[in-house]
């Protein structure tokens, strides 16, 4: 099981508004392994990973997540995301905790929420530096700082995919360096990591491998280089 | 006191004094996560979809109270359905409930043999006085399942209504919550129509949970003060409507935005009495800063 590849995409051709924008992409990400994808806006980063969530349909082409196609998988608990400007507030003030926790919810269920559960978030918001602000309204915190907490919401799921969608858009460069090593920590008990990122900055040692795309195809590895 | 002890001798008020118990926690338990999600009004939209429902009550003669139920869950979905599909139709869809429901409800009522829009006023502003033991039974017997949704299912409504492109990679799922969020808003409306009417029944939805928010930073502490400022404003109100001769609608809203001032007031005065109680500026609590609301956009 544990030789299963994390995530998978094979010749992967998404439209959107009638217009492709992914042409036939393939991305692996192994166990352990984190793969950088790069490339301007409109070039299919986020596309990509919402192919691979299942949260668009794809056209033509294979998704696997754990070698499975999205609409059939169902061991969510492995997965964790952190989706493009995550809207972590909303018209009723809640606490950073409150938040982080709902990355527990693949694991908990219907049932309740129990001491394993609020360890992991503790673990999670200790990660990104916000332990401290955890019972904070979330609308209190800064751009910057709300992203932190999405990732810790991710994190708290402790999962086996990682699928971060420009997740250091705001986030101040000294707390950059601490979510790489945080995610170096994840890497090497085998956490597969895919970061869409704009620019590489602290997360250089730590990037496996790169992929940049340009209007739905990797740019070849020479050019990109 | 011993006017508020005797309201109780009166059947009609023991009855009426229930149901306003019962609207006092089903609305503001399903309001919580309306606000949340930024549909405070949907309430409202609901509402007029079901007055169709209640014309059609007696229009085919049988109770209005479950056609209400049936027509405004109808409602309730296809505007969720609209508001999933379409990011931006959502404001057309309710605009197309508000008035495809008032109008169907105007022709549907005309067509009604012995009835005429006046047989509507009691749905739309509410007569508490009137509620029946049947009545009563159907409200508990709903508020109850509204209750179970609204609690048992906290976790799950709050991450769909918080973030649902998370959500749906928890593996919740996200349109099945979505579909029974509105349903049971929907719900909600029918059980508070008899006691708050029709026309104000969002108003309790979303009044409680404003007010709670002056108070509540986290949001489980905001949906159990909603739920008492709910009660406290529906039993309130009904005593009130009893003593001053007032209807009872009108005044369970006015009272919960009495609370509201009280709450905001209280809020606004928090900081200042630490000041004066420290003498020092107690800055923590006045400058915190607010929100970097950026709205979610379509990405690529």
């Amino acid at each position: 099981m544990c030789q299963v590849t994390p995530l998978a995409l094979h010749g992967v051709h998404v439209h959107r508004d009638g217009r492709p924008v992914l042409r036939g992409l393939d991305l692996t990400v192994r166990r352990g392994e984190v793969v950088a994808l790069l490339g301007g806006n409109g070039s299919g980063k986020s596309t990509a990973v919402q192919a691979a969530v299942g949260a668009l349909p794809v056209a033509a082409g294979r998704v696997e997540l754990f070698g499975t196609p999205p609409a059939r998988f169902r061991a969510w608990r492995r997965v964790g995301h952190v989706p493009q400007r995550s809207t972590a507030t909303g018209g009723v003030p809640a606490t950073v905790r409150e938040v982080a926790a709902a990355g527990r919810l693949a694991h908990h269920g219907l049932r309740p929420f129990r001491r394993d559960d609020a360890d992991a978030v503790d673990a999670a918001l200790d990660a990104v530096g916000l332990l401290d602000r955890a019972e904070d309204p979330i609308d209190a915190l800064s751009g910057g700082q709300q992203q932190r907490v999405t990732i810790a919401r991710a994190l708290a799921g402790r999962p086996d995919l990682l699928l971060m969608d420009e997740p250091l858009a705001a986030v101040d460069l000294a707390q950059q360096h601490a979510l790489a090593r945080t995610l170096a920590a994840e890497a090497a008990r085998g956490t597969a990591v895919l970061l869409v990122l704009h620019a590489i900055g602290p997360m250089e040692g730590l990037i496996d491998r790169r992929v940049v795309l340009d209007t739905g195809l990797p740019v070849p590895a020479e050019v990109a280089a | 006191m011993s006017g508020v002890s005797g309201l109780l001798d009166h059947t009609f008020m023991r009855h009426a004094l229930l149901a306003a118990l019962l609207v006092g926690i089903a609305a503001p338990a399903v309001g919580t996560y309306l606000v949340q999600r930024r549909q405070a009004v949907m309430g409202d939209g609901i509402g007029h979809v079901a007055l169709t429902g209640v014309a059609l009550g007696f229009l085919l003669q049988t109770s209005p109270v479950w056609t209400a139920v049936a027509v405004s869950a109808l409602g309730a979905v296809g505007m969720e359905l609209i508001r999933s599909r379409r990011r931006a139709g959502g404001d057309l869809a309710l605009a197309l409930l508000l008035y495809g429901g008032m109008a169907g409800g105007a022709l549907l009522i005309s067509l009604a043999p012995g009835a005429s829009t006046a047989s509507l006023t009691g749905y739309l502003w509410g007569s508490i006085l009137t509620v029946s033991p049947a009545d009563l039974v159907a409200m508990a017997v709903l508020t109850v399942l509204v209750a179970a949704i609204c609690i048992g299912l906290r976790r799950q409504l709050f991450a769909v209504c918080q973030d649902e492109a998370f959500a749906s990679v928890t593996g919740l799922p996200v349109r099945a919550l979505n579909l029974l969020l509105a349903v049971t808003a929907a719900v909600t409306v029918t059980v508070s129509m008899r006691v708050v009417g029709l026309l104000l029944v969002s108003a309790l939805m979303v009044i409680p949970v404003a007010a709670a928010q002056r108070v509540g930073r986290s949001f489980a502490v905001v949906q159990l003060l909603a739920v008492v400022v709910g009660v406290l404003s529906c039993v309130g109100g009904t005593v009130g409507s009893y003593q001053l001769d007032l209807p009872s609608g009108p005044t369970i809203v006015v009272a919960s935005m009495v609370l509201l001032a009280i709450l905001a007031v209280l809020a606004a005065a928090r900081p200042a009495l630490a000041r004066s109680r420290t003498g020092t500026m107690a800055r923590g609590a006045v400058l915190r800063p607010r929100a970097n609301r950026q709205e979610p956009q379509e990405s690529r």
